[in-house]
C-alpha cells in the first residue's frame, strides 16, 4: 500500500509538471500579447501614435520581453514557492486577488454539487436496480433524465423563480442585500448557503442522471453474480446481502469518475452562474482569454486541472481501499 | 407453522415437484413431476443435460429460484433435526423465501456449492470474511470462535497454512483451492444436506479427482447427505450410491449406481452411457443421441423423449405419458418398453 501511494504521488507530480507546460503553451497561443492590448486600450482614440519601440517598452515593463522558458520558470517558480500566480494585467492587481473570492465560491459549488449528486445517485441507482422494471424504477429514471434533458439555464431560471416566489429569497447573487457588505457572521454564512442551493440543485440534477444509470447498470451486473447467489444460499439476509456484495462494487465506477465529474460540472457552471449572477471562475476564464490576460487564464486552468488530477488521485486511493484487487495486484 | 409429522426416515423428500417460469413467450415448464428421496448420509447423483431441470430442482430446495419462477405443485419435505431427538418435517415450498426460517435452512441445514469456484466468492472480501459470515449466521459463536472454526475447516479440506490463508482474497487462491474453500465454507455449519451443483466441472481433471476424493472423505467423517448434480457420468460413478437421470424436467430413470451402469433400461440412459468415450476403442465414431433437447416451450406430448428415441412406437409414445415402472428393488424407469 505504501508503494502504491508513492507511485500515485509521483504520478501526480509528473502529471502536474506536464500540465503546467501545456497550460503555459495555451497561454502563449493566442496571437499578440497583453502589451499590444494594453497599448490599444490606453491610447486608442486619443490620437497618440505609438511606435513599435513604445510597445516594446511596455513589454519590458510587464516582463513579457523575456524568452518563453524564462517566463515559464519565473511563473511556475512563483506559484510553487510563494503561491503567487502572477499579475492580473486587466485588473491592475495580482491574480491571487482577482481569483481569491471566486475560487472559494467555485470550489464550494463544485463540491456541494458532487456530494449532492452522489447522495442522490448512489442510493437511487441501487434502489432502481433492485426494483428493476418497476414503476418506481421508471419514474426515477424519467425524473433524473429531465435534469439532463432540460437546459441548465432554464432549470436555473425556474428554480430561481420558485425560490423567490415561494421562499422569499433574494434574486440571484451570492448574498442577500442586507448581508452583502456585512461582516462575516453565522447568519451571513447561512445566507450564502441558501444562495448556493439553486445552482447546486441545477448542476447536480443533470449529473445525477448519468450516475444513476451507471450505478443501476453496475448494480444489475453485480446482483446476477454467482457470488451473490452463493451468499444468499448461505442464509445472508437480503438487505445485508445487497449492501455487502453488489452495492459495494456498484459505487466503483462512480468513484473512478470523480475527476471527470468535476470537469463536467465546471464546464456547465458558467451558464448557471450567469443566470444566477454568481461570480465564479468559468466566466472569468472566458473573459480573461478574450482580454489576453494570460496569467489569470493560466491560473484558472492550472487550478482546475490540479483539482481534476488531484481528485483522480483521490479516487485511485479510494478505489484501492474499496477493491483489494486494485490494491494487491498493483492496479 | 407448516410442520408435518415425520412420516419416513428420509432427510429430504421431494414429491411430484413442478416448477414453471413466466417468460415473455409464456409459461415454460422447467420441472415436471420430479420425486427424489434422500436418506441421511446418502450420496445421490442427479444426471442430465443442460435444461434438464436439475439445477432448478436444487435451487427450489433452498428457495433461491429467480423471481419469475413459480412452484406449481408438489412438496419438498425437509426433516429438521432440532438438537438431535425430536425431528420435525417442514414443507419448504410453504415457507416464505424471505423469512428467517428459510434463511436458517439456507447454509445451516442445507448448504450448496456451485460450479464456478472463482465466481462463488466475492472478490472484495477475504475467504475468512465470507466463511465467518456463514458461521456467525448459523452457529451460536462469537467472532474469535468463528475464526477458529473456519481455520479448522480450511485445514480439514486440505488447505495448508490455513491461519495465513484465511486472510487472503479469493484471487490469491488457485481454482482447486477455491473449490476446497467453498466446500469448507459450506460444511462449516454442519449441514445435514450438501447440494453440489457440478462442483468439479470447472476444474482440471486431476484436481477434479482430488476434490471428489475430498468430498467422499468429508461425507464419511461428517455424515451429511449429498445431492451431486452433474452431466458427467464418469464423475457420478465415482461418488454416488444412487443415480437419478433427468430429461427435460422429469425423471426418466432412477436406481442404484451399479444398476444404472450395468443394467440401464430407459433408452435415454442407454444412449447417455453409450456416449461416454472409452479408452482403447479408437477409430469409432462417438455415439451421440440423435437430435437436440427440444425447447421447453415445445414440450413433446406423450413421452418427452419420444422425439429422439430410436425405439418409439407410434400411437403410444407420442400420445400417452409413460408411468414410473418398477424394474428392480430400487430401480424405476418411465418407459412403455417396461410397462
Amino acid at each position: 500500500m505504501v508503494k502504491f501511494l508513492l507511485q500515485r504521488v509521483l504520478g501526480l507530480a509528473v502529471t502536474m509538471f506536464f500540465v503546467s507546460i501545456m497550460v503555459f503553451a495555451i497561454m502563449e497561443l493566442p496571437p499578440g500579447d497583453y502589451a499590444e492590448r494594453y497599448a490599444f486600450r490606453k491610447f486608442s482614440g486619443t490620437g497618440v501614435t505609438l511606435s513599435e519601440a513604445d510597445i516594446q517598452s511596455i513589454r519590458v515593463d510587464l516582463g513579457l520581453d523575456k524568452p518563453p522558458w524564462e517566463r515559464y520558470i519565473s511563473w511556475i517558480g512563483g506559484i510553487i514557492t510563494r503561491f503567487d500566480f502572477g499579475p492580473a494585467f486587466a485588473f491592475e492587481t495580482s491574480v491571487n486577488k482577482v481569483i481569491g473570492q471566486r475560487i472559494w465560491l467555485t470550489l464550494a459549488i463544485l463540491f456541494s454539487t458532487l456530494i449532492l449528486t452522489y447522495l442522490i445517485a448512489i442510493p437511487i441507482g441501487i434502489y432502481a436496480a433492485i426494483r428493476r422494471h418497476s414503476i418506481a424504477d421508471y419514474s426515477l429514471t424519467v425524473f433524473s433524465y429531465l435534469g439532463l434533458a432540460l437546459p441548465n439555464f432554464l432549470l436555473a431560471l425556474v428554480l430561481l423563480y420558485i425560490s423567490v416566489t415561494a421562499f422569499g429569497s433574494s434574486v440571484g447573487g451570492l448574498f442577500s442585500p442586507e448581508y452583502a457588505n456585512a461582516p462575516w457572521s453565522f447568519a451571513k454564512a447561512v445566507d450564502l448557503l441558501q444562495h448556493l442551493i439553486v445552482p447546486t440543485i441545477v448542476l447536480a440534477w443533470s449529473a445525477t442522471a448519468l450516475q444513476i444509470q451507471t450505478v443501476r447498470a453496475t448494480m444489475l451486473d453485480e446482483i446476477n453474480k454467482l457470488s451473490v447467489a452463493a451468499a444468499r444460499a448461505r442464509g445472508v439476509p437480503e438487505t445485508r446481502l445487497l449492501l455487502k456484495y453488489p452495492a459495494r462494487l456498484a459505487i466503483n465506477p462512480v468513484v473512478s469518475t470523480i475527476g471527470f465529474d468535476i470537469n463536467r460540472i465546471f464546464s456547465e457552471l458558467p451558464i448557471v452562474a450567469l443566470v444566477l449572477g454568481l461570480p465564479e471562475l468559468g466566466e472569468l476564464l472566458i473573459k480573461s482569454f478574450l482580454d489576453l490576460d494570460m496569467f489569470v487564464a493560466g491560473a484558472i486552468l492550472l487550478i482546475l486541472t490540479f483539482m481534476i488530477v488531484f481528485m483522480n488521485f483521490l479516487s485511485d486511493i479510494v478505489l484501492a481501499m474499496l477493491d483489494p484487487r486494485v490494491r494487491l495486484q498493483g492496479g | 407453522m407448516n410442520t408435518l409429522p415425520a412420516q419416513s426416515d428420509a432427510l429430504l423428500d421431494i414429491r411430484d415437484l413442478a416448477i414453471s417460469f413466466k417468460t415473455d413467450e409464456g409459461k415454460v415448464r422447467a420441472v415436471d413431476g420430479v420425486s427424489i428421496s434422500v436418506k441421511p448420509g446418502q450420496i445421490i447423483g442427479v444426471v442430465g443435460e443442460s435444461g434438464s431441470g436439475k439445477s432448478v430442482t436444487m435451487q427450489s430446495i433452498l428457495r433461491i429460484l429467480p423471481g419469475n419462477a413459480i412452484v406449481e405443485r408438489g412438496e419438498i419435505l425437509l426433516r429438521q433435526s432440532r438438537n438431535g431427538s425430536d425431528a420435525e418435517v417442514v414443507d419448504v415450498t410453504q415457507i416464505n423465501p424471505n423469512s428467517k426460517r428459510m434463511r436458517s435452512i439456507r447454509g445451516g441445514e442445507v448448504a450448496m456449492i456451485f460450479q464456478e469456484p472463482t465466481a462463488s466468492f466475492s472478490p472484495v472480501y477475504t475467504i475468512g470474511n465470507q466463511m465467518m459470515e456463514a458461521i456467525l449466521l448459523h452457529r451460536d459463536v462469537n467472532k474469535p470462535e468463528a475464526r477458529t472454526i473456519a481455520i479448522d475447516m480450511l485445514a480439514r479440506v486440505g488447505i495448508s497454512n490455513p491461519e495465513r490463508r484465511i486472510d487472503q482474497y479469493p484471487f490469491e487462491f488457485s481454482g482447486g483451492m477455491r473449490q476446497r474453500a467453498m466446500i469448507a465454507l459450506a460444511l462449516s455449519c454442519n449441514p445435514s444436506l450438501l447440494i453440489a451443483d457440478e462442483p468439479t466441472t470447472a476444474l482440471d481433471v486431476t484436481i477434479q479427482a482430488q476434490v471428489l476424493e475430498l468430498m467422499k472423505d468429508l461425507q464419511r467423517d461428517l455424515g451429511m447427505a449429498i445431492l451431486f448434480i452433474t452431466h458427467n457420468l464418469g464423475v457420478i460413478a465415482q461418488i454416488a450410491e444412487e443415480i437419478v437421470v433427468m430429461y427435460l424436467g422429469t425423471i426418466v430413470e432412477k436406481g442404484p449406481t451399479r444398476e444404472i451402469f450395468h443394467n440401464p433400461k430407459h433408452p435415454y440412459t442407454v444412449n447417455l452411457l453409450k456416449a461416454i468415450p472409452k479408452v482403447g476403442q479408437s477409430r469409432t465414431r462417438l455415439a451421440a443421441i440423435e437430435g437436440n433437447v427440444p425447447s421447453p416451450l415445445e414440450r413433446p406430448t406423450g413421452c418427452i423423449f419420444h422425439t429422439r428415441c430410436s425405439q418409439r412406437t407410434h400411437g403410444t409414445c407420442d400420445v400417452y405419458a409413460p408411468k414410473l415402472t418398477q424394474i428392480g428393488p430400487d430401480h424405476t424407469t418411465s418407459c412403455f418398453l417396461y410397462e
